[in-house]
């Protein structure tokens, strides 16, 4: 492998942040994202020319700009692939893609799911504010159903895609999900990044020009503790104050909320959230809001080799014992020299 | 197996001259490539130069005795130069009547047929859509005719080793192949040695395929003895002593590429998508793993292209390779290539198009597409292999110019030099000026500049992960030197005028002329796979006292500084393409010249006599 050495450092956010002037809307919630990610790679003593951020085209995609670090703003969609040919290259740096509900679902919905399959060690934070932006507010493949955008005067009418349950159907080992204002998120980026191979992070996002305050339904401040469920590993699932839960309904084998009396959540047969059980991620990425709380946090966290490692490994077993003589296969195949005398083998 | 030759051969001394054309035809199931590899190998042994061309159908399993089901292997061997496959086949084997049916109409006036006739039954002619059989009803009287029920000598010969019916008819191609042998008197025990080597974990098998060869050259002795059946002796063609081996195409764009990797002292990422026929790149890297060679087999063809190029970002040497609808797809990444200006080898093994085509024939059509086919300005070097030992060093030269002028490349080939295989004399791999590559690792005096270039108008190499250099690359226009994001108007000229500076300013080769004379009556221009037709067809009117000269160019873009004088100094210039004259219009365009185009598209390539003919119609 590719040797770095890493000058063991401390940085600050401010040591994240390029001279570069910042070019989202006033309000937008990708500032917020930002800082949280500024905030965030410090703590988890990241080092800037080991860290590499990937995005494709979009709003969310400009976020390489901003990073004082290695970046590379890519075409629509296809983020993914160039961080595998560079995890394959340097499977040492530290990769993050950034990119949107338009660029990694619907132009680049084949590479998002193909880098999870594959377990790319890498974070992709998706940036859904179910629109697109920078082309001007036309529905995205995560708007509800009924959104009146340029291209949809008369409301779409195709069921939106679920970032998180899409990634958990292509094999994620990491779901996590969180939106822009919250000061969880810098904990579920860390749980991301401490995940070795691909950490899948949805993050809501509020585009306060084309779909402003889509998520203020869980997002606002006010009541948010009925609204929104925080997935804590190896603690129950309690929110609206621990007077409620989510627990299982072993009849019709869904999960359903409970009144929780008196603290005893037990009583009210609240499961205990455990971050490596993949059936009960699945339902945790279906719960849908209104019904249930949104579901937020580490979701699922059940790492497995990555796939730049296999590689790797593959590669070494390939060359082992060999040398890398090209003349000597050059020579290989079907051979003959040829003499004064004429051909012979 | 009744032997019946047509009276025309009979007493004629040989209707062979010192370069034959034989084409080996049967079911895709006939192996057919196999008995046309082996036979290409004798010829290699015997000291004869060779062109070889597979024709084989797009289905994996067509339905056995179909049309479309025939696979066909031609050899053009001899005691001189040889540059095609030849035109019109001399001897034709035919396994069946669809074999017969789709590949007669080519074989020359006297040329031999042997036929199976075995297999010339009721069923198969009705496949084959033969209203009675033509071995039987005069209709191939204008040839000599060997028939031969191949099948049932094939099965007595292999019948004291037990193996079941099917199994021992496949050792056919064998006998068939015995017989060739014998007929062009060449050494059996090479191909002995090797059918015991393939087969070495089932020597039953191989002891009765080598039955099958014996008995298949042992039959050609015996009917020559009979009747008119001759035996041919080709000599050797004069040869620089060294070591030789037949090498294809896609192993000689697979072995340069790795040579190139190595001489820039870079690993190399093999980003690929399996498509016709360029698919064969990818499985020969795929086994030269210890060569400090990645491979990695994408999601889709832009996948294959983006990983390519983030591995160059990282610091590897990025390829990747497709043909016509893989390399329209990637397009968009080529331009992000050029924009960041990272390196990158794209090989573009063309096929015929547009759309799907005809994935496994052959076809020149894609230099629109390497030249111009991206979006904005977007100037990319484009490099074309005339053959499989060319293709070895146009890799070489490909990976040169991407990682000194920090480019993508396109490096041109075609499925007729993928799968053709030509006797290679071994390189020297010293012999190879080296061009290692230097990453940018410190802060230059003057200030770190990302698009700061040197004399070549290269910008810096840094791999992400060096300290100190930390900056962002992407798809937006840059600002001249730092590489920050600038829309302004005069910046986006200058940067436009400094990627077509640079490209403009590769260093190429002048163009030289093949074959004939700098200035006179007619250039005959050509590029990439065409070499070989052109060549002989040159040769042949100079030989008749033609003032004609062979001009083949390498690089398509830049085009050699000196080629437009030279195209000048020619009274009349013509150009033969296997397209609808694309080289013809990038030549009028940089050169004003009157270049006159020759085309075919048939999916088949040129024959030397449609070369000749229009030199003569272009003298006339």
């Amino acid at each position: 492998m590719n040797e770095i050495t890493t000058i063991a450092r401390t940085t600050t956010l401010k040591d994240w942040e390029t001279d570069q002037e910042v070019r989202w809307c006033p309000g937008c919630g990708d500032y917020a994202i930002l800082k949280a990610v500024q905030r965030t790679l410090p703590e988890i003593g990241a080092v800037p020319e080991n860290t590499v951020f990937i995005s494709g085209i979009g709003c969310s995609s400009r976020f390489p700009y901003y990073m004082e670090s290695y970046g590379f703003h890519t075409i629509h969609g296809r983020a993914p692939a160039f961080a595998t040919g560079l995890k394959l290259a340097n499977p040492a740096l530290d990769v993050w893609i950034v990119t949107g509900d338009g660029d990694g679902l619907s132009i680049g919905g084949n590479h998002t799911m193909h880098i999870i399959r594959r377990n790319l060690d890498c974070q992709i934070m998706l940036f859904n504010n179910e629109i697109y932006g920078l082309t001007k507010g036309q529905y995205s493949p995560t708007s509800r159903v009924g959104t009146s955008s340029p291209s949809t005067p008369y409301g779409s009418v195709d069921r939106p895609a679920q970032p998180a349950a899409f990634a958990l159907g292509a094999g994620a080992r990491f779901v996590g999900r969180g939106f822009d204002v919250s000061k969880e998120l810098p904990n579920v980026l860390k749980a991301a990044h401490a995940h070795k191979g691909t950490a899948f992070i949805e993050i809501f996002q509020n585009c306060i020009v084309y779909n402003k305050d889509v998520f203020h339904d869980f997002a606002a401040p006010k009541g948010a503790e009925d609204r929104q469920l925080w997935l804590k590993n190896g603690e129950p699932m309690l929110f609206a104050k621990d007077t409620k839960g989510i627990a299982l309904d072993s009849e019709a084998l869904t999960l359903k909320v409970v009144d929780v009396a008196d603290g005893d959540w037990q009583a009210a047969g609240v499961i205990v959230h455990d971050v490596t059980n993949r059936s009960v991620a699945h339902m945790l990425v279906e719960m849908r809001f209104g019904e249930f709380p949104m579901a937020l946090g580490v979701l699922y966290d059940d790492p497995r080799p990555t796939f730049e490692a296999e590689v790797w490994t593959q590669n070494a077993a390939a060359r082992e014992g060999k040398t890398a003589d090209l003349q000597n296969l050059l020579k290989k195949g079907q051979t003959w020299t040829v003499t004064e005398g004429g051909p012979e083998l | 197996m009744a032997t019946a030759v047509e009276d025309k051969a009979a007493g004629s001394e040989s209707f062979l001259s010192d370069a034959v054309v034989v084409r080996f035809a049967g079911d895709s199931g006939d192996g057919m490539q196999l008995t046309g590899g082996q036979f290409t190998l004798s010829s290699a042994l015997a000291g004869n130069d060779f062109a070889t061309f597979p024709d084989f159908p797009a289905e994996i399993r067509a339905p056995q005795g179909t049309l479309f089901g025939v696979s066909a292997f031609q050899i053009n061997f001899g005691s001189s130069s040889i540059d095609t496959a030849g035109d019109a086949p001399d001897v034709l084997v035919a396994m069946n009547p669809a074999a017969l049916k789709t590949n007669v109409p080519t074989l020359k006036p006297g040329g031999l047929i042997i036929a199976d006739e075995g297999e010339f039954n009721d069923r198969n002619l009705a496949k084959a859509k033969y209203d009675s059989n033509p071995l039987e009803d005069g209709s191939l009287a204008k040839w000599q005719l060997l028939k031969l029920n191949i099948s049932q000598l094939t099965m007595e010969a292999v019948k004291p080793f037990g193996l079941g019916n099917k199994e021992a008819l496949r050792c056919k191609n064998m006998w068939t192949l015995g017989l060739a042998l014998w007929m062009f008197d060449r050494d059996r025990q090479p191909l002995i040695d090797w059918l015991h080597a393939k087969f070495a974990k089932d020597p039953n098998l191989a002891a009765a395929n080598a039955a099958a060869l014996n008995a298949g050259h042992a039959y050609g002795e015996t009917a020559e003895l009979a009747g008119p059946l001759k035996q041919h002796h080709v000599d050797p063609a004069p040869a620089v002593p060294g070591l030789y081996r037949t090498l294809t195409g896609a192993e000689g764009i697979a072995l340069g590429l790795v040579a190139g990797a190595q001489l820039a002292s870079l690993p190399m990422f093999f980003g690929g998508y399996p498509i016709t026929p360029a698919s064969a790149i990818l499985h020969h890297l795929s086994r030269l793993k210890e060569y400090d060679v990645t491979t990695f087999q994408a999601e889709d063809e832009i996948a294959a292209i983006c990983s390519a190029i983030g591995a160059s970002y990282g610091g590897s040497l990025g390829v990747t390779s497709s043909s016509g609808p893989g390399i329209a797809l990637k397009g968009e990444a080529m331009g992000l290539a050029i924009m960041t200006e990272l390196p990158l080898v794209i090989v573009n093994s063309q096929r015929g198009g547009p759309s799907t085509g005809l994935p496994t024939k052959t076809e020149q059509s894609d230099l629109y597409q390497a030249v111009y086919g991206r979006n904005g300005d977007a100037p990319m070097p484009v490099i074309a292999a005339r053959s499989p030992g060319d293709a070895f060093e146009c890799a070489i030269e490909a990976c040169r110019i991407a990682v000194q002028y920090m480019t993508p490349v396109m490096l041109l080939t075609d499925g007729y030099i993928a799968n053709a295989a030509e006797p290679w004399h071994v390189p020297d791999l010293t012999a190879y000026e080296a061009f290692p590559v230097e990453f940018l690792t410190e802060v230059p005096e003057g200030g770190f500049k990302p698009y700061g270039r040197d004399e070549k108008l290269a910008r810096p190499w840094v791999k992400p992960g060096t300290p100190g250099l930390l900056h962002r690359i992407g798809g937006i226009e840059k600002e001249v030197d730092t590489g920050h994001l600038n829309y302004a108007p005069a910046n986006h000229q200058a940067m436009t005028d400094i990627r077509k500076a640079k490209v403009d300013g590769i260093a190429v080769p002048d163009q030289i002329v093949e074959l004939g004379a700098e200035g006179g009556r007619l250039a005959v221009v050509g590029w990439g796979s065409t070499f070989g037709p052109i060549h002989q067809a040159v040769r042949r009117k100079r030989a008749e006292g033609a003032d004609v000269s062979h001009i083949h160019i390498r690089h398509i873009w830049p085009l050699p500084a000196n080629l437009g004088e030279l195209l000048g100094s020619y009274d009349k210039v013509i150009v033969p393409e296997m397209n609808t004259g694309q080289l013809k219009t990038v030549l009028r365009d940089q050169y004003l010249v009157d270049a006159k185009p020759v085309n075919k598209v048939s999916g088949q390539p040129f024959t030397i006599a449609e070369i000749e003919a229009a030199i003569e119609e272009a003298l006339a």
